[in-house]
Formats: C-alpha cells, structure tokens, sequence
C-alpha cells in the first residue's frame, strides 16, 4: 500500500504571547512545529505500515525551514519526504494551496491519501477536502480511527458533532484526520540520527502541471477585509452553591438578559 | 571554535525532551517514594534506541555518538535521577566496555541485545574491601580447562537484579597487583552467580543497587573480556566515560532543580511581592545557573573528546567533579529557596536533592576526580 500523509509547519500557537499593547501576536521566538492534527495523520500511516508494510510519503509545502517538519517525519518512520518549495507558491490561500498540493499529488501513486483535519495557525480545514475535489476522489473527513481490510477497503470511524459515524470506502481516498485519534510516536534515535542524511526531494512549479494563474498569491481569492483583536472581556462572577441551585440561577440569569 | 547546536542535536532534544516530560517525569516520585525500578520507562526507552544511543548499526546500536547519549542522560536525569543513572550504568559500564575491548564474538554475542534493551548491562567492580582502593580486589577467577571459576562478591551495583549481562573484575593472579586484576563478561544465569541483598538508598532510589554474589560461578574462558590481566585498566577506561555520564546526570538533576526554583520564586510571594524579585534571590540564582552552564560546557567537552577519539581521562573527572559539586549547592539550595515545602514530598526538590549527593560518590568520588585532576597536573 501506498500512503501519502499531507503535513504542515505552523507556529506552536500554545507557546504564543500577545503583545499586551497592541494585541497582535509576538511571533519571535515562538517554536515551529509539524501540525497536531498532520502528526496524528502521520502516525496513522505509520501504523498501517508497521501492520500491513505500506509504503509512507510525505509532502509539504512550505519556505525553506519546513524542511525540519520533514526531518521530524523521517525520524519517525517515514519512507520518502517531498518539499513544494517556490517563490511561485509564496502567498497562497487554502485553494491556491491545494491546487499546488494537488498538483503534486497527481505525479505520484497512491492509495491512501492523509492530511491533518485542519492546522492549528489557521483552523480552516478547507485544504484537505479541496486536494479530494481537485482529484476527485471520495473524502472523509474529521477521521477518528481507520481500520484496513488489507485489500482495498477501509473501515472508518468519522467523528461529528453528536457522535461519530462508521463509514466503509474504497481506495484511493483521502482522509482527514484528529490529532485526538492516536497518540503520535516518538522519533526513534537512529531515525534522528539519519534524517539528516537522507534526501528531502525539493520540488518546484516545474515538477507539477499547474496553471501558475492558480498558484501563490494570484491563484488566492481570499482577500484580508481587516483583522482585529477581540476586546478581553468582564471579568465573570464566580457563584459556589449547589447543582440545583445553581442551575436555578442560570435560567435567572439569562431570563434577565432576554436570552430565554 | 563553534558551541552552537547542529540541527541532528536540536530534532535530538525535541523527542528526548518530550520523552522526558510525558513519560518519565509523571512517575518520578511513585518510583522514588516505592523504590520501583522502572521497568516500563526501560521497554518504552528501548523500543526508542535510548539504551544503545552511541554505538554503531551494525552492533544494533542507533548510530549516534556520545555528545547525543550524554544529553539524554542529562535530560532524563533533569525530570527523574533514577531513569538517568539506568540508562548511564547499562550504557557507559556495560555495553561501552564491551564495544571498546571486546572481540569481535563478544561484540556480536552481547551488543545487539543490550543496545535494543531486551537485555540490560551492569558493572561489578567496588567490593566491601575495595572502594576507592580499587586495586584491592577480593574477588578471585581460577582458570580451570575452558573456564573460570569465580568466587567473591561485589557490592553498591546499580541495575544488578534487572540486568542480564554484568562486567565483572577479578583477581586472576594475586602477586601482579592491579595487572593480576582481569575482567570477564557474566550473565546473569551463569551457575555459581546470584544477586544479593538490595541497598536500601538516600537517593536514585528506583535504581535496583544490590550485591553480585559469585560461588564457584563458572565463567566460560571466552567470556574474557579483552587479556589476562587488562581487568584494571579497562575498568579506569570504563569509568572515564561512566564519569561523562555520572556529570550527565548531575549536571541534568541541577538543572531540574533549577526549573522547579525559577517557578517557584515567580509564584511564591512573601512581604508582598514574589520572592524571585529579591535581589538576594535573583544573585543567588545567578551564581547557580552560572555553574550550571559551566558544569554543560565541561560535561559536552568531555563526550566530545570521547567522540574525537581524544584523550579525555582528565575532563570527564573536572567534568563529574564540577556538576556533582554543583549538583548538591543547586538542589541544597532550591530546597532552601521553597523553605518549608521543599523540605515536604509535595514538591520535586526534596528527591533532588537526595538524589544529587550520590554523584559526588560513585563512579569516583569528588576526591578521586580530584586525585585524577592533580596527578595529571603535577605528572
């Protein structure tokens, strides 16, 4: 089996500071990371590969320092790492990012597609269902846990807003995944003492077929209209009574703001 | 001259770190406070590579080097002494001797097990007669057709009773002295060779130190390690990269007490105002974390020499001196410096600093570094 996990470096927002006076984000210092939800997508592939011996590329795009993220994925089993690296690509939105993904993605085989649900810097977990449209090829999204038959289905479990659902599709697919879904492996020692040795393919607009109108800034529609920080509110009332009581109180309490 | 790290040492830190804080730390006072060798923490560390950090491939080791094994020891120690010093025994005392003085069947035979971790190494050197006095072993190996016949016993053994393989001195000719002192590789199901009573310890209390007690133990003649005779010298050299490691792990207990205080001193307020903004605090904590540093340039140094194929004898002995010395004042001090509650379990402190008075006592005491640094000064 072959598996292509989609992943992303992105600053570790849990390590973020705002600055007190202007309320913008302090970006200096702050560490880069391989993506939560990418990482849990990761682990899925490599678990596949240690059950069923599959087969593990992975692909970013990204400047030149998210080569360390592809670093991290070779320590921790990865077979084959591709960097989407141009100036060409530089400025672009969800959609100019799957076309550029996407466009990868066509050179190459594979019968699993994984990306992470969505990335921590930007939380819109369009990339993932775009690739599948521009390949048209069958999604599942928010995936919790992937079961393979060994042959060509995979059973999956979906996670939704009330429960979760069980779905069962054939490859090629693509699935995006929770971070919550595994707990992400270890680099292993000798894998970090590889890594760096081993061949990280850099690939530029030449190695996709791409109209370079739907690429970077150009191929981006999405327009910043204006960015703001959110006041920091009231400081709440804290009440300590019983669960009776206090459930007694709420309802009063939005009774007199005319929510209910 | 450059101090930076390479990229392979920062990825190397980023998973030892993590490793560190999610799966040793959480255990550390449970380990401690019941005196329970980690087993699970070694089968976890193993599956990572962790227990064959600086040996060839080939050997089934991962290929690293010992700047990279020494910070490992440095930042399990820093979350958990005991994890730190298991890794540091098995590594330096066992499968390093077997490395550097072992034939190519021994290398063969007994790296590949104990680099994976299915098999854990330990040493057996100090004896109830032979501590600092090394050369005084009791412990007699008699050739008789293919094997020797052991008798004696050996004290103070870290990892003894979860280990399997043992590098162990003994007397094979009483009249050369310290040349008549050879070593031999024992594993734990030879006949004739048990473990004894278990220390019970101030500190590194998960740590299984117990008694290797050899009667009429039969030791197969190739299970020889390096010639008749070498046993003396091979267990200085053995302890000059066990002593990189002991400063590992001091210099990562002084560091982990060091991380407690600087949380501590920003919460804890008295007079009104957090006692880190003290002046008294802020010079105090300066001074330590300046010998921190100084403790991790020495320590890197000497895993670096070791690596350069160096002479290194002599930094590993300034190297344990000063980060076992600086070990005890930071851990001493950070009790101090979280008063009433550092002298209570609720808080970390109170284990390092048990925990940090060992490193100025085994693998060479303070005194011993001292006798290697002035002999190498006024040779």
């Amino acid at each position: 089996m072959k598996i292509i996990v989609c992943i992303k470096q992105v600053p570790d927002t849990t390590e973020i500071k705002l600055d007190p006076v202007t309320g913008t984000m302090i970006r200096d210092g702050v560490p880069s990371i391989m993506n939560p939800d990418d990482k849990g997508g990761l682990e899925m592939a490599l678990a596949l590969k240690d059950k069923y011996g599959a087969h593990v590329t992975v692909i970013t795009m990204g400047p030149p320092q998210a080569d360390d993220i592809l670093r991290e994925a070779f320590a921790m089993g990865a077979d084959r790492a591709i960097h989407l690296s141009d100036r060409k690509f530089a400025g672009a939105d969800t959609l100019a990012t799957s076309n550029a993904i996407a466009g990868a993605l066509r050179v190459l085989d594979y019968d699993l597609i994984i990306t992470g649900r969505q990335a921590i810097d930007g939380d819109t977990a369009q990339v993932g269902p775009q690739i599948a449209e521009h390949l048209d090829l069958p999604q599942v999204t928010y995936v919790e846990d992937l079961q393979f038959d060994g042959e060509k289905t995979f059973t999956i479990r979906k996670s939704t807003e009330e429960g979760y659902q069980m779905l069962q599709v054939e490859g090629p697919c693509i699935v995006t995944v929770l971070a919550t879904a595994n707990k992400a492996r270890y680099m292993s020692v000798r894998g970090i003492v590889e890594a760096y040795d081993r061949e990280v393919e850099v690939w530029n607009y030449n190695n996709i077929s791409v109209d370079e109108a739907k690429l970077g800034l150009n191929g981006s529609p999405t327009r910043v209209w204006k960015s703001f920080t959110k006041g920091a509110k009231a400081a709440g009332k804290v009440f300590e009574m019983e669960p009776e009581e206090a459930a007694n109180l709420i309802i009063e309490k939005l009774k007199e703001k005319f929510i209910i | 001259m450059d101090f930076s790290l390479s990229k392979k040492e920062i990825l190397f830190l980023q998973m030892i770190r993590a490793f560190a804080e999610k799966e040793v730390k959480p255990l550390a006072a449970e380990v401690d406070e019941e005196e329970r060798f980690p087993v699970e923490t070694v089968e976890k560390m193993a599956k990572l590579g962790i227990m064959g950090i600086p040996f060839p491939v080939e050997y089934g080791g991962a290929g690293g080097n010992n700047v990279l094994y020494s910070m490992a020891v440095e930042e399990l120690s820093r979350v958990c002494a005991t994890t730190g010093v298991i890794v540091s025994a098995h590594t330096s005392l066992c499968a390093s001797p077997i490395y550097e003085f072992g034939n190519e069947e021994q290398r063969k035979k007994y790296l590949p097990k104990l680099c994976s971790g299915e098999w854990i190494g330990a040493f057996g050197l100090t004896e109830p007669n032979a501590g600092t006095d090394a050369s005084a072993q009791q412990t007699m190996a008699v050739l008789e057709d293919d094997h020797y016949v052991l008798n004696g016993s050996k004290i103070f053994i870290t990892n003894a009773a979860y280990a399997h393989v043992y590098i162990v001195m003994a007397m094979t000719d009483k009249s050369q002295g310290t040349r008549g002192i050879s070593a031999f590789i024992v594993e734990r199901d030879f006949p004739g060779f048990s473990i004894g009573k278990k220390e019970k310890k101030m500190g590194i209390r998960g740590s299984a130190t117990c008694e290797l007690i050899f009667e009429n133990c039969i030791v197969p003649k190739e299970n020889l390690l390096g010639k008749v005779g070498e046993g003396f010298k091979i267990a200085m050299k053995t302890l000059d990269g066990g002593r990189m490691g002991i400063a590992s792990q001091a210099l990562g207990i002084a560091q982990g007490a060091m991380d407690e205080t600087v949380k501590y001193v920003k919460e804890r307020k008295q007079f009104g105002k957090a006692i880190g903004q003290f002046q008294n605090t802020q010079f105090q904590l300066a001074d330590l974390q300046a010998k921190i540093q100084a403790s991790r340039l020495l320590v890197r140094m000497a895993a670096w020499k070791k690596d350069m194929k160096q002479p290194y004898s002599v930094d590993s002995a300034q190297a344990k001196l000063f980060a076992a010395e600086t070990a005890m004042e930071v851990t001493t001090k950070a009790v101090q410096f979280h008063g009433g509650y550092g002298y209570t379990r609720e808080y970390p402190v109170e284990r390092m600093m048990r925990d940090a008075k060992i490193t100025e006592i085994y693998e060479g005491t303070s005194e011993v570094q001292r006798m290697v640094i002035a002999a190498a000064l006024l040779k």
